[in-house]
């Protein structure tokens, strides 16, 4: 039988607000356990949340990037159950009246097919503390750093139908909510991750299957991987026989599969009800138009633009504006040069792998915009070839100065005196006597080798297009 | 000698020169030590810290910088934080709990000078109308020690009404400062919702959770009340809103006052001897020229219904942070994270707390919360809509604030529903989130009865200038036990 | 609506509260003759009634994003049951 994959997503972006959602306690990752949990954070008898007006003017810049309803009146709302990190007993979140609803996101395969996302709804909520499993005399530790941090939990309609189109959606969401700058994406520290609600059904049908929740999975890898291995259980449940279960999965990477946790908790009751210690957010017309105008270049628009009036490739335009760091720092390298398609190949190119190789962030990176718009520039004015330019971007990466520094240490300028190339060919013609004589006798192929020769001669400085010439030149003289 | 001075009374004479706030401090200390073994009205006596607070407020005084308050000694309910004093909630559950913070009212208080002589007995969690439910034992009243003050601020209301303290603080969900105020014998507000910060004060349901003054006269209550109300950015549900001068409009006359009585307040289960004590009081206010109408709440009988599913189900979900993990109570020796959870709570919470936290936990579960909680929400709105109708057309609505008079200790620890129906007039109040007072208003073989006046939103100068009005003709709030005198 | 003692159990475990056996059969009929108490809510219709969650018609007022709290671990710890390292200690949690 074919079968029909149907997902839906749960993104948690953690809002990077200073403090958190409900107290002024600092949201900064990292710190010693329990320093950053405050009276309100610990849940203290008699404290009080007060809302943090960022993390709804940050909900609201996601609902309108979106094209998502946002809503003039949502409500904050209890979710009850018992866990010790959850200090309260219960977490503040949106149940009924969330503060965005109803958007769409379209999104591109690597392939290049397009495909809309709906986006059901997005609310806010508070993040909870962390449990330590290291043994403390066989108990657990918990530190409630982040608890109280505020998330936006982002759910999709089933509309993903792959796992492909899952990650295409989580990237294309960790994109711009990076563009938003309301989350900081760091994935690694948990600032964004996700569920993923998984079924099967037989093609053509129009029910869902059972679906299981697929809990933190938190790096995009994962969630191809996990999306795959659950579509495949759960195939291999129906077809032998058996029924998919409604049920809790967690994702472990090292043993490549989703396991079931019935630990967690039977079915649970949350006993949602408004929360009585918080008042609904109202927010009007005006609020709203005036996050319309805080919003920055979303990435479609960007790219388009990038295309249009960089006259670069769409498919360029579109790894460029994937990320708002990488479009950035490909913008002010543009600005400094003249030659957007040269900028672009290299921020694509020798730039993303060198960092993809060293696993660093674009923050993190020792050559600045600045620095390689300087190289580029000397490519474009003959200074030096393509080819020297990856040893001066090589130097460059190891902190030996800037382009010109390097250039001029190395003595890496490229040689475009005619006379000097000439003495350097009539020399290695002079000492290549059956080289020349096979050449000229008609075999072609033995140009390559005068040209690595001067090449080699020169230690690669010798500009390439005179080498062509004056060799033909002299060759065929 | 100081003790059967009004709060007023004493402010003037610290103003005088005539007391210090420590020889008056020390001699309400005294008053404790020797009555209040037999009244059990305190779970914490704060003697040093009081002597401290008193010294310092000598000096203040001295220097100049002194209010009406400064000096003044008062209680405050065991529900208010207080920075390194226990703070039990009358439970088991936080008997070890020294707060590491006060209540905003708590700190306003102390700003204001206010010296604090300790913390006041209580119904666990505020969760009862006799103080029977306190992890420390019941609260007797000082009218009759084999009867109940009332509650949940029983505590409050003895040591005022037995003059151990000049004033107390209080707190009042569903009646619980105006009905132990009506047992003793005493003058006790709750504002409006938001009033008052709720920071700091243990929630039992947080959107009928309002703090006032327990004190003997109503101009008492306002020299309390201008120190305590006020906007606070801690609590979300705080009305930023300008104070008045509580005690600016005391003196104004009440004549031509439209006061509204309420039919369903005076139906069936009103005993005849509070009835008649009201009735009374009515005619003091037509004599003083008021004019008295009849109206209609008629969505009365649903008011304790109604709150018997919002208040439950609010404190299922305020009372889970009792865990044993951070604070309070800890079972012993929990063999998994279960048992620690369900011992530390099964142990540390009475019974009536576990009773309302299981109808709270019930009326919110899959399957009854539309039944039940979303219900009791709209029904809610029609209680309220019928204040705001009869505020159309009355300035002040009057009745019993209780139905009768205090009940024996024991009397009514069996029967919950019964017990839940003393609080029959007061209720409506707190769902609607408007003011009301409670003023004595004489005494039904020889227990006292109180005169609720329930006001419009944030009409506590009002109420508190009818209230002194009628304190001005009788003399029922100067009245003291015997035993106490 | 009445309540018997397997409801009072699972109301229970819901609310992680542990009741003796033997008060079981009390707490049944106590809740029982609440319910019965709060049931006199039916008597009213309120299809075309909104719910009232708060009071007052307010809104929620929003707090300016800064860091205002300082750490008061120790403070706090102080009256925390079981602590080691900065970190609350339960019994072992089972993922």
């Amino acid at each position: 039988m074919e079968w029909e994959t149907v997902i839906g997503l749960e993104i948690h972006a953690q809002l990077a607000t200073k403090s958190k959602i409900f107290s002024s306690a600092s949201t900064a990752y990292g710190a010693e356990p329990n320093t950053q949990a405050c009276a309100v954070d610990l849940g203290l008898p008699g404290v009080l949340p007060v809302v943090n007006t960022e993390v709804i003017h940050m909900a609201a810049k996601f609902g309108l990037a979106t094209n998502s309803t946002v809503a003039k009146r949502s409500v904050f709302d209890r979710k009850n159950y018992f866990y010790p990190d959850l200090p309260k007993g219960y977490q503040i979140s949106q149940l009924e009246l969330p503060i965005v609803h109803d958007g769409k996101l379209d999104i591109e395969l690597e392939d290049g097919t397009k495909k809309t996302i709906g986006i059901t709804r997005a609310h806010l909520e508070e993040d909870a503390g962390k449990s330590l499993h290291e043994d403390f005399h066989g108990m657990t530790g918990i530190d409630l750093n982040r608890a109280g941090t505020p998330l936006l939990e982002i759910v999709s309609e089933p509309d993903i139908r792959s796992a492909k189109e899952a990650v295409a959606y989580m990237k294309k969401i960790h994109s711009l909510v990076q563009y938003l700058e309301i989350c900081d994406g760091n994935m690694a520290e948990g600032s964004f991750r996700c569920d993923a609600n998984v079924s099967v059904r037989p093609k053509g049908q129009e029910a869902f299957g059972t679906r299981a929740e697929i809990k933190n999975i938190n790096s995009f890898r994962f969630v191809e991987r996990a999306i795959n291995h659950e579509v495949e259980r759960q195939i291999d449940v129906i077809e032998g026989g058996g029924k998919v279960v409604q049920e809790t999965r967690l994702y472990d990477a090292d043993k490549d599969e989703t396991r079931s946790m019935r630990s967690k908790e039977e079915a649970n009751d949350y006993r949602y009800f408004p929360d009585p210690d918080l008042l609904p957010v109202i927010i009007d017309d005006a609020y709203i138009e005036n996050a319309r105008k805080a919003l920055p270049e979303l990435p479609d628009a960007r790219r388009q633009r990038f295309i249009n009036e960089l006259g670069i490739s769409d498919y360029d335009a579109g790894i460029l504006t994937a990320s708002r760091e990488l479009a950035n720092f490909y913008e002010t390298v543009v600005s400094d040069t003249s030659d957007a398609k040269l900028a672009a190949n290299w921020v694509i190119g020798d730039f993303s792998a060198r960092l993809n190789k060293e696993d660093l962030a674009i923050s993190q990176s020792p050559v600045s915009a600045e620095t390689l718009a300087g190289m580029l520039k000397r490519i474009e004015d003959n200074t030096i070839s393509g080819k020297i330019a990856k040893e001066v971007f090589d130097a460059m990466w190891k902190g030996e100065g800037d382009a010109d520094s390097v250039i001029e240490n190395k003595g890496l300028k490229q040689i475009t005196d005619d006379s000097a190339i000439e003495t350097m060919i009539d020399e290695i013609i002079a000492n290549s006597p059956n080289q020349l004589e096979q050449y000229r006798a008609g075999k072609d192929k033995l140009f390559g080798y005068f040209v690595g020769q001067v090449m080699k001669v020169s230690q690669g400085k010798a500009n390439p297009a005179q080498v062509n010439d004056i060799l033909k030149k002299k060759l065929n003289g | 000698m100081y003790h059967t001075k009004t709060l007023a009374e004493l402010s003037a004479m610290l103003e005088a020169g005539e007391v210090t706030s420590v020889e008056l401090t020390q001699s309400f200390l005294d008053r404790i030590k020797q009555f209040d073994g037999e009244l059990n009205s305190f779970v914490t006596v704060t003697e040093e810290l009081a002597l401290a607070q008193a010294k310092a407020a000598d000096k203040a005084r001295a220097s100049g910088k002194a209010g009406p308050l400064t000096g003044i000694p008062i209680a405050h309910k065991d529900i208010f934080c207080t920075e390194g004093v226990k703070t039990s909630c009358g439970s088991k559950m936080l008997d070890n709990f020294i707060s590491p913070y006060s209540a905003t009212v708590v700190e306003k208080m102390r700003d204001a000078g206010v010296v604090m002589l300790g913390k006041t007995n209580m119904d666990e969690f505020a969760m009862g109308s006799s103080n029977e439910t306190s992890f420390y034992g019941p609260v007797k009243n000082p009218w009759n020690t084999q009867a109940v003050p009332g509650g949940s601020s029983g505590g409050s209301a003895a040591s005022v009404a037995a003059r151990l303290a000049p004033a107390s603080t209080g707190t009042d969900t569903g009646g619980s400062i105006r009905q132990p105020a009506s047992l003793c014998g005493i003058t006790g507000l709750k504002p409006t919702y938001g009033r008052i910060s709720r920071y700091g004060m243990i929630a039992f349901a947080s959107s009928l959770d309002q703090a006032g003054p327990m004190a003997q006269s109503a101009e008492d209550c306002a020299l309390l009340l201008n120190a305590m109300a006020g906007f606070d950015s801690r609590d979300s549900t705080s009305m930023e809103r300008d104070v008045d001068d509580y005690s600016a409009s005391l003196n104004n006359s009440i004549e031509g006052l439209k006061i509204g009585l309420p039919k369903e307040y005076f139906s069936e289960g009103l005993d005849a001897g509070v009835a008649k004590q009201v009735d009374d009081a009515i005619a003091q206010y037509r004599a003083m020229g008021a004019e008295i109408i009849d109206i209609s709440l008629p969505n009365t009988h649903l008011a304790v219904p109604v709150y018997y599913v919002v208040a439950p189900a609010e404190c299922s979900s305020n009372l889970s942070r009792f865990d044993g993990v951070r604070f309070g109570y800890r079972c012993e020796d929990p063999k998994d994270l279960e048992d620690l959870y369900k011992r530390s709570r099964g142990e540390g919470f009475g019974a009536e707390v576990k009773r309302r936290i299981m109808v709270g936990a019930y009326a919110l579960s899959a399957g009854y919360y539309d039944a039940y909680y979303l219900k009791s929400q709209k029904l809610r709105r029609l209680i309220s809509e019928d204040f705001s109708k009869a505020f159309e057309q009355v300035d002040v609505i009057m009745g019993p604030t209780a139905p009768s008079t205090a009940f024996n200790i024991g009397e009514k620890t069996d029967d919950p529903v019964s017990m839940y129906l003393s609080d029959i007039y007061t209720i409506a109040v707190n769902l609607a989130g408007l003011p009301g007072m409670s003023v004595p208003a004489g005494f039904s073989n020889n227990m006292p009865v109180g005169l609720q006046i329930i006001g419009n939103y944030f009409e506590e100068s009002r109420l508190l200038n009818v209230a002194h009005q009628y304190q001005q003709k009788t003399d029922w709030h100067k009245q003291i036990p015997e035993a106490f005198v | 609506m009445s309540l018997g003692p397997d409801d009072v159990k699972k109301i229970a475990h819901l609310a992680r509260l542990g009741i003796n056996e033997s008060d079981i059969e009390g707490y049944a009929d106590s809740l029982s003759s609440i319910l019965g108490l709060v049931e006199d809510m039916n008597t009213v219709n309120t299809d075309d009634v909104l719910p009232m969650a708060h009071p007052q018609d307010v809104s929620q007022r929003l707090r300016v994003d800064e860091v205002t709290e300082s750490n008061q671990r120790e403070k706090f710890q102080a009256i925390a049951p079981l602590t080691e390292d900065g970190l609350y200690l339960v019994p072992q949690v089972i993922e």
